[in-house]
């Protein structure tokens, strides 16, 4: 059975962020089911990494109430429960694989004398044991990626935010991390909590969320989105939903608030680590 | 604060530098040469160097750690590895004296071979003993550290980073008394002196060249340049949040 747990790993209600004065997410009212995948999709710079890093408490001005675990988002004791993936990889270029994961597993707690066995689990799961000691800083970008992938799979955590994990992968490489992310689910129960804005990767996902111009669009099944859009594809249910956003937005609230601000003139909002 | 994460810290931050040996050799070489360099600007006059050499051994430590470490918490800011450790159960008190611990070490080989070498090699001649010169060095390469970790707050890439170095350090440079003894300046400028750490971390250097034991002086600066080290870390501890926008 997937739900062990009643109450959800995130919950959230009427969630805002402000950043720079912009309304970045605003509103956001959803609950993320535990042991399942749930996917965040979005175009590009509609606040998914924004929500991404409320949620694993790095972001600030948060308002309105976030749940993760049954504690309020960011709280220390989640710490080593949630793992976090950003989108450009946060490891050190001038450390091997292997010193990378080292390292941050001591930061994990892992004692000294599992961590080796720790770390070649992780090479494994992300299938880097053949570059386990070349420098991060000379790998392909996407190996750089499963690095950083990695380091959020050491201690095991209750939660996984992955921010666009498969980018820049080959479609061998893509169907292995899903089926890693299966497994995470169906054999520790794990909640993964991915990004993208690929949207033939929802299909993979137990549920969905799709954001736009930080407003959430949807919170539903694949299944249940594409059978309410009468659509073939969640891409084409992701735009059906657009088309009917606009139109109710056209017509209804002419003289009402105007929208937080279309996506592609202002700044992209997305919360780029770098 | 967690000992073994904090030594994790410590020796993160020396197996990265393991990796970058050229770096390692300009950190450990350029003081010996540019101390080779004075003695025989000082040709002339060898009285000259023992004065000005002794200051130069707590300067350099000093410069080298500031730059260091400004430019490698800069890194560690925009590469998202410090967002991620900080939302990893990881002190931020874990995370400097892990870089304070990984420098210091550095900074002891640095100032032993800058002290052996002025010593042994060059002559250089002071009242006091050679150990009270490594333990002003290595205080003023604690206070380099430190204020290396503050200073790459306000820096958003490696060029401003590296332009704090003139900003920063040179005025200190121009006002420690190295060229002037402090006294002899305009007094509003001699006023200022009293307040930049470096001068003390000159004056401890010229307490030992001038008398032989340890002098009240002596500790003063060195509680003065340990003082503003721990202020510039507590600074920096600040700058370094958990939730950024």
């Amino acid at each position: 059975m997937m739900n062990k747990h009643p109450e959800p790993a995130v919950e959230a209600a009427g969630l805002r962020v402000v950043r720079g004065g912009r309304t970045v997410l605003d509103d956001l009212t959803f609950a993320i089911p535990r042991g399942q995948i749930t996917g965040l999709l979005g175009p590009s710079g509609c606040g998914k990494s924004t929500l991404m890093r409320a949620v694993v408490g790095s972001q600030a001005q948060v308002t309105g109430t976030l749940t993760v675990l049954g504690r309020p988002a960011g709280h220390r004791t989640l710490r080593p429960e949630v793992g976090y993936v950003t989108q450009a990889p946060s490891v050190y270029a001038d450390l091997t694989a292997r010193q990378n994961l080292d390292y941050y597993a001591a930061v994990l707690g892992i004692h000294r004398r599992d961590r080796p066995a720790t770390v070649d689990r992780t090479l494994r799961d992300v299938d880097l044991t053949s570059h386990a000691d070349a420098l991060t800083g000379t790998l392909s970008g996407g190996q750089r990626g499963r690095v950083s992938l990695a380091v959020a799979l050491l201690g095991e955590p209750e939660l996984l935010v992955l921010d666009e994990p498969t980018v820049g992968l080959d479609p061998v490489l893509r169907r292995d991390l899903w089926r890693l992310f299966h497994r995470l689910t169906e054999e520790r129960g794990a909640t993964v909590l991915v990004s993208s804005h690929v949207m033939d990767e929802a299909e993979r996902c137990h549920r969905l969320l799709l954001l736009r111009d930080g407003r959430l669009l949807a919170d539903d099944t694949p299944d249940a989105l594409r059978r309410s859009t009468a659509s073939y594809t969640v891409e084409d249910a992701f735009l059906h939903l657009v088309d009917q956003a606009d139109a109710a937005e056209r017509e209804g609230t002419a003289d009402a608030k105007n929208s937080t601000g279309p996506h592609d003139t202002a700044a992209p909002t997305e919360a780029t680590p770098s | 604060m967690n000992p073994a994460r904090t030594l994790a810290t410590a020796r993160r931050v020396l197996r990265q530098l393991s990796h970058d040996p050229r770096t390692i050799a300009l950190m450990l070489v350029v003081p010996c040469v540019l101390l080779t360099l004075l003695k025989y600007v000082f040709d002339a006059d060898p009285r000259s160097f023992d004065s000005a050499g002794a200051s130069l051994l707590g300067i350099f430590p000093l410069v080298t750690m500031f730059l260091v470490t400004s430019i490698a918490t800069l890194r560690e800011r925009t590469s998202g590895t410090l967002e991620r450790l900080l939302s990893m159960p990881l002190g931020r008190a874990d995370l400097l004296v892990g870089y304070a611990l990984a420098f210091g070490a550095v900074a002891v080989v640095q100032a032993a071979l800058a002290t052996g070498l002025t010593f042994l090699a060059l002559g250089l001649n002071v009242a006091g003993s050679a150990w009270l010169l490594l333990v002003v060095a290595l205080a003023d390469a604690f206070l380099g550290t430190a204020l290396g970790l503050f200073i790459s707050a306000f820096a958003a890439s490696e060029f401003q980073a590296v332009q704090f170095l003139p900003a920063v350090l040179l005025p200190q440079l121009l006002l420690c008394g190295l060229f002037v003894p402090r006294g002899d300046m305009q007094p509003v400028l001699s006023g200022v002196s009293d307040a930049l750490p470096m001068s003390y971390a000159v004056d401890g250097m010229s307490q030992v060249s001038h008398h032989t034991g340890v002098t009240g002086d002596f500790v003063r600066d060195l509680a003065v340049v340990a003082g503003c080290a721990l202020l510039a870390l507590a600074l920096g501890a600040a700058t370094l949040r958990r939730r950024t926008a």
